[in-house]
C-alpha cells in the first residue's frame, strides 16, 4: 500500500490533550467509516515512526481525512502530532486500513457505539457518516470518560442529537460526574450496559472502542445480555498499544 | 523513503535494532481482537485437526496435556507495530500435533472458538516454528491473550498465531482466512512487513 502526502490544512484543539488534525490528500481513495490510517513522521536522518489513528471524519468527496490525537504523556509520536505540526505541514499517510470495524451506510440495523475515552474516534465517523446520509439506521453512544472536560466533539454530538435525533447520546464519567448525567462516577457495569444500550432482541450491531480493560468488560457485559457475539466488533489499545 | 516532517527527531533505543521494519517496543502486552473474549470451559475444549471433509486427530484437554510439551522464548511482532522481545511460553509443538498426519496439504486454516480463522503453509507449521501455547509467563494463558490454548506462529505478525485455537483444517491450496480476507496480507512476514495486501 502506497504512502501519499496530505496537507495540514486545519487543526483544532479538542480536550486539553487532544487535537484534531484536518489534512488535504490530493489523490485520497476516499474510505469507510472507522477505518484508519498509518502516519509516518521521519526525522532529518531518516529514522521514522509509524503510528495508527483512526479517521474522525464522515466519508467525503473533498479527499479530507481528520485525525484526532490524543497526546500521550510518553509518546513519541502523539506528542509531535498534537503540539509541533502546523497548518501547511505536509504529513505522510497510507489508508485506508481495516475492514471489519466499520459502518456503512447500507446497514440499516440499530446500532450500538460504546466508547471509552479516545474510543470515541473511529464511532465519531460512523455517526457523522449517518448524518451524511440519512438513512433509517438508529445509532445509541454509551461514552464513558474520566472526566466531563474528557468528552470530545460534545456540542457536535450535542447538536446531531438534538435535531435529527439520530443518535441517543448516554455519557457516563469514570471519575468526577455533572448532576445532570444519569449516574454517579464509576466504571461501566453490566446494569448501565443492560439499561442504557439496546435491547437485544433488536439485534443491534454494536462497536466497542477504547482501552483493553473498557473494551473487555463492555464487550462481556454486551454479551451477558443477550447480543450473540457475532454482532460485537471491537477495536482495543492497550497502555502501550496501536494509538501511541 | 518518507519526507522529512519539520522538528520531528524521535526517539530511538538499543533495541530498535532487533526489531523488524516499523516496529516499536513494547514491554506490556497489549490486546487486539476483533471481537468479544470467547471462555471456554476446559471440559468443552477440544483441539481437531481435519482435512476440511474427515477428522484426522482430536484432542481434548486431558489428552492434549498428555502431550510432551516445550518451554521457548520467542519475540512476537504484532502489526499494529508493537514488537515484545523475549516472551517465555509453554506449549505443544505443532509437530506433536502432526505427527501421526499423513497428509499432502500444503496449507492450514487454524480455525478458534468465535469463529476467526487465519491461513498459514504448512511448513511455517512445521520444525520446531509454531505451538499450541497455554502457559505465558509460567501462569495459566489468560483468556484475553487466547487462554485456554492458543496458535504460536512467532515468525509471522501475531494476527497469525490465532487465539483460542480449536483446529487446523489442512488444504491443498491457500485461501485467505478472517483478516486476509479484509486487506491484511495473506502471508505477513514481519521482517519484510508484509502488513496489507498488496505489500511485496
Amino acid at each position: 500500500m502506497m504512502w501519499r502526502v496530505g496537507t495540514v490544512v486545519a487543526l483544532q484543539d479538542e480536550t486539553a490533550t487532544a487535537r484534531t488534525i484536518t489534512l488535504k490528500v490530493p489523490d485520497w481513495p476516499g474510505h469507510i467509516a472507522g477505518q484508519h490510517v498509518d502516519v509516518r513522521l521521519t526525522a532529518p536522518d531518516r529514522y521514522s515512526a509509524v503510528r495508527s489513528y483512526s479517521i474522525a471524519s464522515a466519508p467525503n468527496s473533498e479527499r479530507r481525512v481528520e485525525l484526532t490525537v490524543d497526546r500521550l504523556p510518553n509518546g513519541e509520536v502523539s506528542p509531535y502530532l498534537t503540539q509541533e505540526l502546523a497548518i501547511g505541514d505536509p504529513l505522510e499517510v497510507r489508508g485506508p486500513i481495516g475492514g471489519w470495524f466499520v459502518w456503512r451506510s447500507e446497514q440499516t440495523e440499530p446500532i450500538q457505539l460504546v466508547a471509552g475515552g479516545s474510543g470515541i474516534v473511529p464511532l465519531m465517523a460512523m455517526i457523522r457518516s449517518r448524518a451524511a446520509v440519512g438513512g433509517a439506521a438508529t445509532f445509541r453512544l454509551l461514552y464513558s470518560v474520566r472526566e466531563p472536560g474528557a468528552v470530545l466533539y460534545r456540542d457536535e454530538l450535542q447538536a446531531l442529537s438534538d435535531q435529527n435525533r439520530s443518535v441517543t447520546l448516554i455519557y457516563a464519567s469514570t471519575r468526577v460526574a455533572p448532576k445532570d448525567w444519569p449516574r454517579p462516577p464509576g466504571r461501566i457495569d453490566a446494569a448501565l450496559i443492560a439499561q442504557t444500550t439496546w435491547p437485544s432482541n433488536l439485534s443491534p450491531t454494536c462497536y466497542v472502542c477504547g482501552p483493553t480493560s473498557f473494551v473487555e468488560s463492555a464487550a462481556g457485559f454486551l454479551t451477558a445480555i443477550g447480543n450473540s457475539p457475532d454482532k460485537i466488533r471491537t477495536e482495543r489499545f492497550g497502555p502501550t498499544g496501536d494509538r501511541k | 523513503m518518507g519526507i522529512i516532517s519539520r522538528g520531528f527527531s524521535g526517539r530511538r533505543s538499543a533495541a530498535d535494532a532487533k526489531l523488524p521494519p516499523g516496529q516499536y517496543l513494547t514491554t506490556d502486552f497489549p490486546v487486539l481482537s476483533a471481537g468479544p473474549t470467547p471462555h471456554i470451559p476446559l471440559d468443552q475444549w477440544e483441539f481437531v485437526i481435519d482435512d476440511g471433509a474427515n477428522v484426522l486427530r482430536r484432542w481434548d484437554w486431558k489428552s492434549f496435556r498428555d502431550l510432551p510439551t516445550e518451554t521457548f522464548t520467542v519475540d512476537l511482532h504484532c502489526v499494529t507495530r508493537w514488537s515484545k522481545l523475549g516472551t517465555s511460553w509453554e506449549g505443544v509443538s505443532v509437530d506433536t500435533m502432526l505427527a501421526d498426519v499423513k497428509t499432502d496439504a500444503s496449507y492450514a486454516m487454524a480455525r478458534s472458538y468465535g469463529d476467526y480463522t487465519t491461513n498459514l503453509p504448512l511448513k511455517d507449521l512445521r520444525n520446531g516454528q509454531a505451538w499450541i501455547a497455554f502457559r505465558f509467563d509460567s501462569k495459566d494463558l489468560a483468556p484475553e491473550h487466547g487462554g485456554p490454548a492458543r496458535l504460536l506462529v512467532p515468525h509471522l505478525y501475531l494476527w497469525k498465531s490465532a487465539k483460542w485455537v480449536k483446529g487446523l483444517t489442512l488444504m491443498s491450496h491457500d485461501k485467505p482466512g478472517f483478516w486476509e480476507n479484509l486487506g491484511y496480507h495473506i502471508y505477513g512476514n514481519p521482517w519484510r512487513e508484509q502488513r496489507y495486501s498488496g505489500d511485496e
